[in-house]
């Protein structure tokens, strides 16, 4: 059985709309939550682009996403505008990726997860020295910026701000992976050889890929700073690439949708689980190899074989 | 047309440490011919085609390709000269359907792969070609089946598919019958004879009946070096020939 694309469509904009209008109905917390889930369901779509569809499984994706927040805690307490706080966060995810992904896409497996996480924790190490980016106390006090002169600010502009921003990257990778850029992308990671020898020139189209995903997740890092008003090391450190895994596993790799699900999921555990228990890593541990165990497909997958969907 | 031929090795050498898999090979073949290259197990015919396609760089010697040198080129960069390759061991997308797998090897030349935003269902070239491909080796029925799904035989007719859907000017065939029944050989055999004139092909084949079924000359390897090569007659009549190889059938 296939979805038709209205049904998607349809799907999408209730969602959306559901999504803007939830702070008419729930408190601060809720919503700030729900913005928290749309940030890192950003950073974990962008990781997705490259796991589930190149099959390049970075394991430093945390220097995109720290990047992004650094530029952008940098600029836009220097000046709260657009600049400051979508186009430098993205061009210096989009250059960090660059840097890095000339050196890791050279190899592959095991080697490009070890290459991704050195060049990831050596960001980490640097910011956690570096004066100039407040060592490891990082950057405090980043003010949200003023869009079209409306500043965004603590209330409802900033949700508007922040669900447009994920919903259009959504949008945005969902032309991506279903164009011929993406196809090609597929390809890679069913058969790397193959499309080397019938004549991809295999590596341009990954360092593509990880550029793309390097600045949305510079974008995702910059809405994280905004949202939390503050930008430290701890966004560099490999465990902010490990939840990015985490997250794209739990949910689905390769669907998108998935990741946000999978972010969903993550940050509902871990702020609902910890207000019970401290053991919070614990529950999300067990329900993590749970899942990889009975549906390695994720959320998604096990949505897909319940009601017999296919994308 | 002009005697300049598609494809020329000049003392192609290959050595892996102390063995030395292709020895000084020198061969020539013309535009439109189909040669079928024969020999024992271990005569470096897989290296030979490895080095002709970029998957291999040579140790010394040259490759020809239309008169321009293609040794050391990435693979990449040989296949969109037009030299296209099937596999030995079946080398296809096994989760993607059929169409997928033979329209990427067909967008593969075009620039149209790098737009990001575009739909694939708007670049007509590569799905045209995929078609034509899919229909020169008879997988039109199948379009929508995961390759993974195929019976043996038709994904090696796919793994012929893939290659020809790049529209190459040099199609190097790698044992294409290899592991198949008598009835999959047979077929295969007039898909291939049924190939297009225009394309130059290279075959390595273990088949006696392919061979002499198919190919206008054959060069014969033993060890790494040319050790015969001619029309099939001629091959058939040399003594040293039967001897390395058509005595062990």
């Amino acid at each position: 059985m296939r979805r038709t694309p209205t049904l998607r469509v349809w799907g999408f904009a209730v969602l959306l709309l559901a999504v803007l209008v939830f702070p008419a109905a729930f408190g601060r917390y809720p919503v700030k939550l729900l913005q928290e889930i749309l940030i890192w369901g950003l950073y974990a779509m962008s990781l997705d682009l490259l796991m589930g569809y190149a099959g390049m499984v970075s394991f430093g994706h945390s220097a995109f996403f720290g990047v992004g927040g650094y530029v952008a805690g940098l600029a836009l307490t220097a000046h709260p505008g657009p600049v400051g706080a979508l186009l430098l966060p993205a061009l210096a995810g989009a250059l960090a990726a660059l840097v890095i992904g000339v050196f890791s896409t050279r190899v592959s497996g095991v080697y490009f997860i070890m290459l991704t996480l050195a060049f990831s924790q050596m960001l980490y190490a640097y910011a956690f020295q570096a004066s100039w980016l407040g060592a490891e106390d990082g950057i405090t006090g980043v003010p949200r910026p003023a869009l079209f002169g409306v500043p965004t600010g603590e209330g409802f502009a900033f949700h508007v701000y922040v669900v447009t921003i994920a919903a259009g990257a959504v949008l945005f990778l969902w032309r991506v992976v279903r164009s011929p850029f993406g196809h090609v992308l597929i390809g890679i990671r069913e058969n790397e050889g193959r499309m080397e020898a019938v004549g991809y020139p295999v590596r341009r189209y990954k360092l593509l890929a990880f550029v793309l995903g390097g600045t949305l997740a510079g974008l995702a890092g910059s809405l994280y700073a905004q949202f939390s008003g503050s930008i430290t090391p701890d966004a560099l450190f490999w465990k902010t690439s490990g939840e990015a895994l985490l997250m794209v596993i739990l949910g689905g790799t390769g669907t998108l949708g998935g990741a946000v699900l999978g972010a969903a999921a993550f940050i509902l555990l871990q702020s609902l689980v910890s207000t019970y228990t401290e053991r919070w890593m614990l529950i999300l541990g067990v329900t993590f190899v749970l899942f990889v165990l009975f549906a390695p497909g994720g959320i998604v997958g096990a949505l897909r074989g319940r009601i017999g969907l296919r994308a | 047309m002009t005697d300049s031929p598609a494809l020329a090795l000049d003392g192609l050498r290959r050595s892996f440490g102390a063995l030395t898999a292709v020895n000084g090979v020198t061969l020539s073949v013309a535009p439109r011919e189909r040669r079928a290259i024969i020999g024992p197990n271990g005569a470096g015919k897989t290296t030979l085609f490895n080095l002709i396609t970029g998957h291999l760089a040579p140790t010394a010697g040259r490759i020809l390709f239309e008169g321009a040198p293609v040794a050391g080129l990435p693979p990449h960069a040989v296949a969109r000269r037009g030299i296209s390759r099937s596999f030995q061991r079946t080398n296809v997308f096994p989760r993607l359907p059929v169409r997928e797998n033979l329209r990427l090897a067909a967008a593969a030349r075009g620039r149209g792969s790098y737009r990001m935003l575009g739909s694939v269902g708007r670049l007509w070239v590569p799905i045209e070609r995929a078609r034509g491909a899919a229909e020169a080796v008879g997988l039109t029925d199948r379009l929508d089946v995961p390759a993974g799904a195929l019976s043996y035989g038709e994904q090696r007719q796919l793994e012929i598919g893939i290659a020809l859907a790049t529209d190459p000017k040099l199609l190097l065939l790698d044992e294409p019958t290899a592991g198949m029944s008598p009835e999959e050989t047979h077929r295969m055999t007039s898909l291939l004879a049924g190939l297009p004139r225009a394309i130059t092909l290279l075959i390595i084949e273990h088949d006696m009946d392919v061979v002499f079924t198919l190919a206008d000359r054959i060069t014969v390897l033993h060890y790494g070096e040319v050790l015969a090569e001619g029309t099939a007659a001629e091959v058939r009549a040399d003594p040293r020939v039967y001897e390395v190889y058509l005595g062990g059938e």
